[in-house]
């Protein structure tokens, strides 16, 4: 798969990590009753830093994106987010019987503006399905009105739970162009949760890599790409170039 | 045949208080996923204020505007007791039902237990195919229409009526886009009580009510919601009308002891051939 930035222009993020941090965690601990789902997490996404989280399923990627949206409640650490923070979730979660605008308007229910005028001109295809029934849309067509619902809420971090679970390469390599340019052209900030790790060092400057519930590694993405233990462990054994 | 126009009339205005009744547990169910059996409550109240403050000497639309508020910041209040905590649906659907049983308690302190009524729409009778029919029964009807369309257009065109929608789709996402769920959840329960409490200003002055009321109008309205699997509010309409008007119609040609069981006998009728459907379906699938 090729997803090369440079076809869409670089990431803003130039992946020393050197940024005045938009969002900071630091030693987080999530508990579900006895078991620890994040134990002692920290980590930063810089303004306009295209940042992964990859790891395997229970790693808790999820929870860690919960928590940051308060849908969870942290056991303890900190998180201090300096601007808005949008989650699109695993899975888009969408509202099915509701049409495509208005699953894009209902994003911005905090924002001053409910005009997706700025959504349909990054995914021009929603605009002439904006009176279907987002549950009848494919799941390339689903996952860009998740994205859109949660770019309405013009947030400055946009954290995305899976983007290609269940999409086919061609789609994910388009929306993974949209996501470039939008970092590149708005520099809006995207942490990246993926199982899908090749996908995911090709998009983002930096990596956090998440092993049931801790930050196993971290740093630029070209340099975890070339660690034996994350290629055995994400990338099949070899990185393709 | 001038009785048979008579008991539909009847069972068409009965219907749409089912309707009323049945709308209301439809919307705190789609956005709660509680069951409000205290929605029989609600009427009761609305009858009852609106007798009070008539009787205090408020002019009668003020006084039937005031009961329907009333009974909206007690459905808000019930909400609040049903949905702000952490229970689960079952122990929300009990709690309902301690609500309920803690309405009659109170109505019956407040307003004793002597059936209550009060003068509604006053006029002649109107003469309608043979037979003569109060105004009361036909602004009933009227204004059950008016609400429910009301309704309707709020939940399908406003913005906060699609945040209501989205809330009882998912309310997961809704909560990621913003929406406080918890307080479209006592929005719900305010519009429920409202619901009832139209149903009581304008059943009142043809049936007399009692603290007690509220255990039969919560039961029909409940079986009228079950027809539109207490999500769709088109359906609940149609189950409202149908249990009315088939509860008037026994009552006429059989007996008034055999109303409700043959309405619930229809429920359950129901019920089984919705639940084979189902199956079906997934079958299907």
């Amino acid at each position: 798969m090729v997803l090369s930035p440079a076809a869409s222009g670089p990431p803003a993020g130039d992946g020393t990590g050197e940024h005045t941090p938009l969002l900071s965690v630091d030693r987080l601990v999530v508990r579900y009753g006895a078991a620890v789902a994040l134990d002692d997490v920290s980590l930063e996404v810089g303004r306009g830093e295209m940042v992964a989280l990859i790891g395997a399923n229970g790693a808790g990627k999820t929870t860690l994106l919960n928590t940051l949206s308060g849908i969870i409640t942290a056991s303890s650490g900190a998180i201090s987010c300096r601007g808005r923070l949008a989650h699109v979730p695993e899975g888009r979660e969408l509202f099915p019987d509701l049409c495509v605008d208005d699953n894009l308007r209902l994003g911005a229910w905090k924002a001053a503006s409910r005009d997706p005028a700025d959504v349909y001109e990054l995914f021009p295809k929603l605009r002439d399905l904006a009176r279907r029934r987002a549950g009848y849309l494919s799941g390339g067509e689903q996952q860009m009105v998740a994205i859109g619902r949660a770019l309405m809420a013009k947030p400055d971090l946009l954290a995305i739970d899976e983007l290609s679970q269940g999409l086919a390469p061609n789609v994910v390599q388009e929306i993974g162009r949209y996501l470039v340019r939008l970092n590149a052209d708005a520099g809006l900030s995207v942490l990246l949760v993926e199982q899908n790790a090749r996908l995911a060092l090709e998009l983002c400057s930096r990596a956090y890599v998440l092993e049931t519930g801790r930050i196993a590694a971290e740093g630029p993405s070209s340099h975890l790409k070339e660690q034996p233990a994350v290629q055995r462990a994400y990338l099949g054994g070899h990185v393709a170039t | 045949m001038s009785a048979l126009v008579q008991y539909l009339i009847t069972g068409i205005s009965q219907g749409f208080l089912l309707a009323l009744l049945a709308t209301g547990f439809v919307v705190i169910y789609r956005v709660t996923k509680v069951v409000n059996f205290a929605q029989g409550a609600f009427v009761v109240f609305g009858g009852f204020i609106t007798y009070s403050l008539l009787g205090a000497g408020v002019p009668q639309g003020v006084s039937e505007v005031l009961a329907v508020l009333a009974s909206a910041a007690i459905g808000l209040v019930f909400g609040a007791v049903t949905i702000l905590g952490k229970m689960t649906p079952t122990a929300s659907l009990i709690t309902t039902i301690g609500l309920a049983i803690l309405s009659e308690a109170v109505a019956m302190l407040v307003w004793g237990t002597v059936p209550l009524t009060f003068s509604g729409l006053s006029g002649h009778d109107l003469h309608i195919a043979g037979i003569f029919v109060q105004p009361q029964y036909l602004l009933l009807i009227g204004a059950s229409i008016v609400v429910l369309l009301v309704l309707w257009l709020v939940l399908e065109r406003t913005y906060v009526g699609k945040g209501m929608t989205a809330c009882a789709s998912n309310p997961y996402a809704a909560r990621l886009s913003g929406i406080n769920v918890k307080a479209m959840g006592l929005l719900s329960f305010a519009i429920g009580g409202a619901l009832g409490g139209v149903g009581g200003v304008l059943i009142t002055p043809l049936f007399p009510i009692t603290y007690d009321s509220d255990v039969n109008l919560a039961i029909l309205g409940f079986a009228a919601a079950i027809v539109g699997w207490l999500t769709n509010p088109g359906l609940a309409l149609a189950g409202g009308l149908a249990f009315g008007v088939s509860e008037e119609l026994v009552a006429g040609y059989w007996s008034d002891a055999n109303q409700t069981a043959v309405a619930l006998a229809l429920m359950i009728v129901l019920l089984l051939w919705q639940s084979h459907r189902r199956q079906q379906v997934e079958k299907l699938v």
